[in-house]
């Protein structure tokens, strides 16, 4: 009996060749194949190394090019490139280069901090919805409502309604950063909210939650352990989508001169401040427009990238 | 489906009541007076005498009654009387939502903004859409073809770049450099000869080309995604197993089903004409309704504000309706009884 088992394992070592075998046991984790599809999408790599070397610049810059972006020089007025200023000097004399490191900055800060509040309220309501049935018509209903608001007009309303009050309170660059942050974060969290809940009302049925359940695991153990890493997915797409908007809103809002004060650089303000410029500097306007748009774009591709890695319908192909 | 229609029409009511408040509530809670910009020599009697005349006194839940009553009732019933002369009530003496800055009903402000907004956002949506549906329908055909690369790129880079920067490289280009085209929108010209027809075209190839770019690449990725999505079906190989052309096939059994879900993302994207108006009114000039909330908000206008976001979530909740109602109309698989 012994034997014969012996003799078949054998010959079941010599049906699979040395290498073969080191395929089939090599470990393969999820999100290595996440990470392998992503690499093959051309678009998604050019778009992570573009955010990566913009986020470095911005952060780094500041170091290697270190004139103060808000020193004013009138004798060097509106300057095309030169060698001590290579993106030439603004109608007072600010350097653009330095400008654009200090602005590339907050426009980046304000997008990451934006995305992780809305990205927080949507997960916290879509979670809620779909788990707890009781709550699942009230906060529906909460999300189609503030679908239904005109974002636009209402964040212009109330950063102008409530600039001054938190400009007082908090000093005049803190004050209207947290206002901007805080209000794109919490008028784009809807979307993510319905994707997460409607993932949430179909893994909540599936055999190793009701497993967990039935073992007596506790709700919220089941939400963090069990839930949250099955939707994972959605939310990371949804991150990267936010990113985008929430840069495009800032830039959009400092571009209709209802952003940040004349004097806190941010790329959306460069744009708007070189506007009235054109004719004699138009690099102003072209700098910060085309990094505003390049980080909107490698951000949108990491996107298109990680939502083709994530569905594994398409994966291997 | 017409018991489906009143069932929504009936959600709709309350919700758009609850944002009206919404809207009256944080204008209300902002720290804001409208005698704030009066010179420090008016006394402080006049100032509250003002305040009184603006209706500031009352307690705030009179105040929404009262633009309440104002805007869904008085409004109607005037707009009645003055454009068909059927008056109902007293037409004469009807208290109106009054601007606080130009002291002139809101509704006439509105009217007199609307045509503006309508000929160039509305006019490049409308190209946006016939740009979008060939570009959509060619690209999913050749899917990986070289059309299909290049579309597909332009797409994500056109959605991607806001229209400020397009909107001002295209200033920068054809009107500082070229000379082609006039920088400043000029509303005040009135089409009466061939000579001002030329003038008004010109004027409007900028704007309306810009915003049509960023319309057409948001629908045709979808057009795209949605025609692939029918190309792989059963029903696609059974019309071409019978013997059908490929542009039969294509153009008229593809299309038609793919069209579903993009006449539903147009009909949803409406109300985006008026809030994406916004920014674009805001580059080239144009005075619009997106210039008059700018206007409005800047100067601290608050029943201007109130009665253009109304005006503007009223239209999301309209299409939203529109485009459901579309939507179960032209897909027999919908049922919503």
């Amino acid at each position: 009996m012994t034997e014969n088992m012996q003799s078949t394992e054998i010959a079941g070592d010599e049906r699979f060749p040395e290498e073969e075998l080191e395929t089939v046991t090599q470990h393969r984790s999820l999100w290595g194949d996440v990470w392998r599809q992503f690499r093959k999408h051309k678009g998604a790599m050019t778009g992570v190394i573009v955010f990566i070397f913009i986020t470095l610049m911005v952060s780094l810059g500041p170091l290697l090019h270190d004139i103060d972006p808000s020193a004013i020089n009138f004798s060097e007025r509106n300057f095309g490139p030169t060698l001590a200023h290579p993106l030439g000097t603004d109608n007072i004399g600010h350097d653009t280069l330095a400008q654009m490191l200090a602005g590339g900055q907050v426009s980046l800060a304000v997008g990451f901090l934006a995305m992780l509040i809305a990205l927080l309220l949507g997960t916290l309501i879509g979670v809620l919805a779909g788990f707890i049935k009781s709550l699942d018509g009230p906060l529906m209903r909460l999300t189609d409502l503030f679908l239904a608001l005109p974002i636009l007009p209402l964040l212009l309303v109330i950063i102008l309604l409530f600039r001054d009050t938190l400009r007082t309170i908090y000093g005049p660059e803190t004050g209207i950063f947290m206002l901007i942050v805080f209000v794109i974060g919490i008028t784009s969290w809807m979307h993510t909210a319905r994707i997460v809940r409607s993932d949430v009302l179909g893994i909540k049925e599936r055999e190793f939650v009701m497993a967990a359940d039935s073992i007596g695991v506790r709700k919220r153990r089941i939400i963090f352990r069990h839930i949250l890493p099955n939707i994972l997915s959605p939310i990371m797409v949804s991150a990267t989508l936010g990113i985008a908007n929430a840069i495009i809103t800032e830039s959009a809002l400092s571009f209709l001169g209802l952003g940040f004060p004349p004097d806190f650089p941010t790329w959306g303000r460069l744009l708007y401040d070189g506007a009235n410029f054109i004719q004699i500097t138009p690099a102003r306007v072209i700098w910060p427009g085309l990094f505003i748009a390049l980080t909107v774009l490698s951000v949108n591709y990491i996107g298109d990238g990680l939502r083709d890695a994530l569905d594994p319908r398409l994966r291997g192909r | 489906m017409i018991h489906y229609i009143f069932r929504r029409t009936l959600i709709a009511v309350p919700t758009l009541l609850v944002i009206s408040f919404i809207i009256f509530a944080i204008l209300d809670l902002a720290p804001n007076d409208p005698t704030g910009n009066l010179p420090m020599t008016v006394p402080p009697e006049v100032r509250a005498k003002i305040r009184s005349s603006l209706g500031l006194d009352e307690p705030m839940h009179i105040r929404f009654g009262l633009w309440l009553v104002q805007f869904f009732i008085n409004e109607p019933l005037n707009l009645m009387h003055e454009g068909f002369g059927i008056s109902i009530g007293d037409a004469e003496n009807r208290t109106r939502v009054i601007s606080w800055a130009t002291r002139s009903p809101v509704v006439d402000l509105i009217i007199q903004r609307t045509p503006q907004t309508l000929w160039v956002v509305g006019l490049s949506y409308l190209f946006g859409i016939l740009i979008a549906i060939p570009i959509g329908i060619v690209s999913a055909y050749r899917q990986y073809s070289w059309f299909d690369q290049v579309g597909t790129f332009v797409s994500m880079v056109g959605f991607s770049v806001p229209t400020f920067f397009t909107g001002i490289v295209a200033i920068i280009i054809f009107s500082v450099q070229l000379r082609w085209f006039p920088m400043i929108y000029d509303t005040t010209l009135v089409v009466d000869s061939w000579q001002n027809f030329v003038s008004q075209v010109k004027q409007m190839i900028m704007p309306v080309s810009v915003l049509s770019l960023y319309n057409a690449s948001q629908l045709s990725r979808f057009m795209r995604a949605s025609i692939l999505d029918n190309l792989n079906l059963d029903y696609v190989r059974t019309a071409r197993a019978k013997g059908r052309s490929e542009r039969v096939v294509l153009l008229i059994h593809v299309l038609r089903n793919s069209l579903i879900p993009v006449v539903t993302l147009i009909a949803l994207g409406i109300p985006t004409i008026f809030s994406g108006a916004i920014i674009t009114e805001q580059i080239f000039r144009v005075n619009g309704l997106g210039q008059l909330l700018i206007i409005a908000i800047e100067g601290a206008d608050i029943p201007l504000v109130q009665t253009l976001t109304f005006i503007f979530a009223v239209l999301i909740v309209f299409f939203n309706l529109i485009a459901d109602v579309v939507y179960g109309i032209l897909d027999p698989r919908i049922r919503y009884d």
